[in-house]
């Protein structure tokens, strides 16, 4: 999924020579054809993410569209006071990515797992939060971000994630896509962790459930036009992420049910409100925490028995 | 030079249980675990006041690893100090270990996880406070990585130090020169290092980071003027592995089968101290894969070795 974003956002920046990039001395392997094409859209900010978010915030006001870039929490808790105050209130065209949300460095241990930054980001005024779940909407959401107005929030996965959308047809920041339609549970889904769902749709199949899938890119602003059609149409909500369920991606569905109630009941799928203490790989962790897509089934089998 | 020191053969221990470790787990961070590896072996060897069989004994010195991502080298000196089986180490990065890549504290011997950068200093800095404040005894050690005070909290934590006269902290800063894509000096200047500690306010003391008896003679260095002490330990990253050190690669690659795990092991053993024993290729290894032609070797793998930009050029 990065090497997706890096090359998409390589064609955008050759068009357009406002963008810059921003790294926090990390990137090793995976920016170089970025910074080979485009020497001079490219800063080495060192190991110092504070001063990365507050220098990108600058240079955007100037009139650039600056991507600050690092991994797990570093480009975003690491600076939340610049994110805030520098980018956010000051509407600057900054774009954070951040590599590796959720579990994707599995073995490196709890600093890099990126498990609370959807909340926390999606708690700042004036900044989007963008979540693709494959390499189509990581592409879509890179081109989509440059001409976003203001401070985004892209966070992606890191290596062989699928291309699950064969394309998108129209993708609208704020708009969860259809992956297909069912009855009774609708599985919404934010960030990679889409290819557990797909697995978990497999295994619901198996018990006869045909749930309605959605999943949503964008997880600010959020689309609550899909959220109340399904709500009043399905008996159960279920919401994935590779995230706390406190305040992301579920949180966000949870206000939007609360205020409208409906048919459907919510269950939301996540991390219970822990850190991260396991050691293993990414596979490894999102089943242990119950989010691998066989946790998944059998958690909305157990549900709606 | 006591080659057979017992700092020597821990460090020795050290480097080639992170060649095993990283090279089973397929982790990263070789370089640092090399460089930092007669830090960490002469500080568990002769200066720690700790205890396997107590691990959480009250007047223990505290030590703090803040280069993280270096962890396999403290897994391995506790486990070759007695505060876990060595076996344990095979299981480094695999699912349900404890050794998780970056330093844990749900590990015997380790008060404080650490591994996003910048933190240790001041984790550091307020044990040592209410050291102070409960008139504990106790020493807090603090092991930095150069590219880590990048990091304005490592100034912030410093300044913090001097003003509270924390004179039982001492850091130690791994001043390997290198740190994620390029060399220190082309990511952001440090410049005059040490005139910048005492500028801070520290004691500082300059030396090679790869010799025990240069990191002996500064850890028994007493100050009485109540300030903070930094020890300037500059290393090799790589150090021990000739092909592996000053090159960034190694930050992030791990030997994988073939001639980089049979180069490296060979290496090591040309370096072998007297009275030490390889826990796994104990007589080294019969043939090893020779280096093939046209292999990543000796390359520069730097940023600044094909990032070009046009302002660099016009100075």
């Amino acid at each position: 999924m990065r090497d997706t974003f890096v090359r998409t956002l390589i064609g955008l920046a050759k068009e357009n020579p406002n963008i810059e990039v921003i790294t926090g001395d990390l990137g090793f392997g995976v920016l170089k054809p970025y910074f080979e094409q485009l020497p001079n859209q490219f800063t080495n900010a060192g190991i110092a993410e504070q001063n990365m978010t507050s220098v990108a915030a600058g240079m955007a006001l100037q009139g650039k569209i600056v991507f600050t870039y690092s991994i797990g929490n570093f480009p975003t808790l690491r600076c939340l006071e610049q994110i805030r105050n520098d980018c956010a209130y000051h509407k600057a065209n900054v774009k954070i990515v951040c590599v590796g949300g959720g579990f994707v460095y599995g073995s490196l241990g709890m600093s890099h797992q990126a498990t609370e930054d959807i909340a926390i980001m999606r708690a700042l005024p004036d900044v989007a939060v963008f979540c693709p779940g494959d390499l189509t909407e990581a592409e879509k959401i890179t081109k989509a971000i440059v001409d976003y107005p203001g401070t985004c929030y892209l966070r992606l996965g890191r290596g062989g994630e699928k291309r699950i959308h064969e394309k998108i047809e129209d993708f609208q920041v704020g708009r969860a896509i259809r992956v297909k339609d069912g009855e009774k549970v609708a599985i919404f889904s934010t960030g990679a962790i889409f290819e557990e769902v797909e697995i978990a749709c497999e295994k619901l199949k198996e018990s006869g459930i045909n749930p309605t899938v959605y999943t949503f890119p964008t997880v600010k602003p959020l689309d609550e036009e899909t959220i109340l059609k399904c709500a009043s149409s399905h008996d159960l909500i279920v919401t994935c992420e590779e995230h706390n369920v406190v305040g992301g991606f579920g949180g966000a569905v949870a206000e939007v049910m609360a205020e409208n109630p409906a048919r459907a009941k919510l269950m939301r799928i996540g991390m219970n409100d822990q850190y991260c203490v396991k050691v293993g790989n990414q596979k490894y962790l999102r089943n242990e925490y119950g989010m691998s897509g066989e946790k998944i089934a059998e958690r909305i089998l157990e549900r709606i028995k | 030079m006591h080659n057979d020191s017992k700092s020597e053969q821990l460090a020795w221990l050290i480097r080639r249980h992170g060649v095993e470790m990283t090279h089973l787990s397929g982790g990263s961070h070789i370089g640092a675990i090399l460089s930092v590896a007669d830090i960490v072996a002469v500080l568990y060897a002769d200066i720690l006041n700790v205890d396997c069989n107590n691990p959480e004994m009250e007047d223990r010195d505290r030590f703090i690893l803040s280069k993280g991502h270096a962890g396999a080298s403290i897994y391995a000196a506790l486990a070759e100090t007695g505060f876990f089986p060595v076996e344990e180490l095979k299981t480094h990065y695999q699912n349900g270990s404890r050794l998780s890549g970056h330093v844990s504290h749900h590990l015997p011997g380790v008060d404080f996880s650490t591994g996003s950068l910048g933190h240790g200093l001041s984790a550091g800095a307020r044990m040592t406070y209410a050291a102070k404040k409960d008139h504990e005894k106790y020493k807090v050690y603090v092991v930095l990585g150069d590219g880590e005070c990048d990091e304005g909290s490592v100034w912030e934590a410093a300044l913090f130090a001097n003003q509270y006269r924390l004179s039982n902290l001492t850091a130690i800063v791994d001043h390997n020169m290198m740190q994620s894509l390029d060399f220190c000096e082309k990511t952001i200047e440090l410049g005059d290092f040490a005139g910048k500690w005492s500028s801070f306010g520290w004691n500082v003391l300059e030396i090679n980071g790869n010799d025990h008896d240069e990191l002996r003679k500064a850890f028994a260095t007493k100050f009485d003027n109540g300030k903070p002490t930094v020890i300037i330990a500059d290393t090799v990253k790589g150090c021990g592995i000739p092909f592996m050190e000053n090159d960034i690669l190694w930050h992030y690659r791990f030997p994988h089968d073939g001639w980089e795990y049979d180069q490296a092991v060979t290496l090591l053993h040309k370096i072998k101290p007297e009275g030490v024993a390889d826990p796994y290729t104990p007589d080294g290894i019969a043939n090893p894969t020779p280096v093939p032609e046209g292999a990543d070797i000796y390359n520069d793998h730097t940023t600044t070795a094909t990032w070009h930009p046009a302002w660099m050029q016009e100075g």
